[in-house]
């Protein structure tokens, strides 16, 4: 099983939910996040006083799949979410060593 | 034949005419008294309007425009200054505050004869306004003298006790406020341009009895209290523009009553007054805009709010006094005198004014006031006379280039009574209950330290 951990631009989310849906995989946690890379933020002003403004809001999907299909997740993930401007955010995969479903105990890819 | 009956008619014409004559003087009379009452209820009715426009100026508008302008962790707190204020001045207005403010004394302070309201009844007092009951008049005037210790809770809000800010409302509105309201528009006060003032000071709505003594003042307690903690280090954004919209907009229209009510009357100076305001506010919106569009490349939404209530305050002491193409003048310098306060003059001085009651309401107090004196036209504002009965020539523009001083003695008084009064307030209230909220109530917000609350549950 694979964790693909992905930040996002946060008007992407409904592309990326839809694009991995179309693939079939419909499990997923959101979480609305700040933060940045190499997009530097912008500056903002009120009554002369400056504020740079560098954490941007970016939302945080987190999914696991089996194996076999992390390739094609990301694939489609990024399809989604790419607009080939800086800021687009990255995607992270790793390996997950067990998945319990809480309800009845199954574990495994069957709890996914 | 003939004669008789003539005889008898010339007999009965005799006898009716006076009663006819009778009947005419009667009728006129009740007439004069019909319009009399007409105009007084008109006039009230205008009067009361504005009482509520003004209190409406307080709460919610500036709650709502200061409000907005803090962060989140504070928005009750800056909204409670405003409204306990509108509880705290109206019993020290019932208790001796109007007495001190109008009734006449010596040229600092009035007496108390209308101490607790005594005799402050439906009587009209014609020494101000001869046609409305004499407690309109001074609900009106209560308006004022909540508003105006109110404007000061913007340069120490977020840091604040609130225990020190109830002892300093209470100690400034008897040192600061009723003296100086008294001596600008009390009978015989010093500066009282109608009723005997030794220099006769033109402040049609309080440019300095309103806004010159808060905005004064805050800068003293700015100074005084010192900086927020983490001022220039954390951001301190405000935390909702869009409440301050509110805010602002409520001032803007609150202010027809504010200075068109101050006409006293439902007359065509209010309407006179009314114009002004309105032109005043739009000309400094697009002061601000201008100045800040040249200078930062981009003319921003708070300064489009921030520069609409500079204006208003600018165009308070001179909106009785000048025609409209002037008050657009005093409105655009307004717009942009205030934006180099707020943004120059206070980064390169550094005092925390947090939300800068000295950059708007001092500066553009002391700028209206002082152009009141060049703009002020008997063509608008007929009601003071010259020695021979004709209207007096009152600003530089009537050819009384001398009222220019009387206005910057009015300033000048404004500003030394302001300073003196709240440094020695902020040293009593220092010595006795303490000013500011320790390191950690600040840090935690005032909301929960000072009131137990938080402004926005989100979560529930």
């Amino acid at each position: 099983m694979k964790k693909i951990e992905a930040v996002i631009q946060p008007f992407k989310l409904d592309e990326v939910k839809e694009a991995l849906k179309g693939i079939g995989i419909d499990g997923m946690t959101i979480t609305e996040v700040r933060g940045h890379g190499r997009q530097k933020g912008h500056k903002e002003v009120y009554r002369g006083q400056e504020y740079n403004v560098d954490l941007l809001p970016k939302v945080k999907i987190e999914m696991v799949v089996p194996a076999g299909r992390a390739d094609e997740a990301v694939k489609t993930l990024c399809g989604a979410a790419r607009t080939g401007k800086i800021g687009d955010g990255k995607v992270f995969v790793y390996d997950v060593a067990e998945a319990i479903r809480i309800r009845n105990d199954d574990r495994g890819e069957s709890a996914l | 034949m003939i004669r008789r009956v003539f005889c008898l008619l010339l007999l009965a014409a005799a006898l009716l005419a006076p009663a006819a004559a009778q009947t005419v003087e009667a009728k006129l009379a009740s007439l004069e008294a019909a319009a009399k009452a007409a105009q007084s209820s008109g006039d009230n009715a205008w009067m009361l309007t504005s009482s509520a426009l003004v209190l409406m100026m307080t709460g919610p508008g500036l709650a709502l425009f200061y409000g907005g302008l803090v962060r989140k962790k504070n928005v009750l707190g800056t909204m409670m200054h405003s409204f306990v204020l509108m509880a705290v001045i109206t019993v020290l207005w019932c208790l001796a505050g109007y007495s001190l403010t109008f009734a006449e004394g010596n040229s600092f302070m009035g007496d108390l004869r209308y101490a607790l309201l005594n005799g402050v009844g439906s009587a009209p007092n014609a020494d101000y306004a001869g046609t409305i009951p004499q407690q309109t008049f001074m609900i009106y005037q209560l308006m004022f003298a909540i508003i105006t210790p109110a404007l000061i809770s913007g340069a120490f809000a977020e840091r604040m006790k609130f225990s020190g800010m109830l002892l300093f409302m209470v100690l400034w509105a008897f040192l600061v406020y009723f003296p100086m309201a008294h001596m600008v528009w009390g009978k015989g006060g010093l500066l009282n341009a109608y009723l005997g003032g030794k220099f006769p000071c033109f402040d049609f709505a309080g440019g300095t009895v309103v806004h010159i003594t808060s905005g004064v003042s805050a800068l003293v307690c700015a100074l005084y209290l010192g900086k927020r903690q983490g001022y220039k280090v954390e951001p301190m954004k405000p935390h909702s523009l869009v409440i301050s919209f509110v805010g602002a907009c409520l001032l803007w229209v609150g202010w027809f009553g504010f200075n068109a009510g101050s006409a006293l009357g439902a007359t065509g100076l209010a309407s006179s007054a009314f114009v002004a305001t309105h032109f005043g506010a739009a000309a400094a919106t697009l002061g601000w805009l201008l100045a800040e569009w040249i200078q930062t490349g981009k003319p921003s939404f708070l300064g489009a709010i921030s520069g609409a209530v500079a204006g208003l305050v600018a165009i308070t002491p001179a909106s009785g006094f000048v025609r409209p193409l002037p008050a657009l003048l005093i409105g655009f310098a307004a717009g942009i005198l205030c934006y180099f306060m707020v943004t120059g003059v206070k980064v390169r001085f550094g005092y925390d004014d947090s939300l800068d009651a000295f950059g708007v309401h001092g500066a553009g107090g002391t700028l209206g006031a002082i152009l009141t004196g060049v703009f002020a036209t008997n063509a608008v504002n007929d009601v003071l006379k010259d020695a021979a009965g004709k209207p007096a020539a009152l600003g530089w523009v009537d050819g009384n280039a001398g009222q220019i001083l009387n206005q910057a003695i009015g300033v000048a008084i404004a500003w030394a009574l302001a300073m003196a009064g709240t440094f020695l307030i902020l040293k009593i209230c220092d010595a006795t209950v303490g000013l500011r909220a320790d390191r950690e109530q600040e840090i935690q917000g005032l909301d929960l330290s000072m009131h137990g609350e938080e402004g926005y549950i989100l979560e529930s």
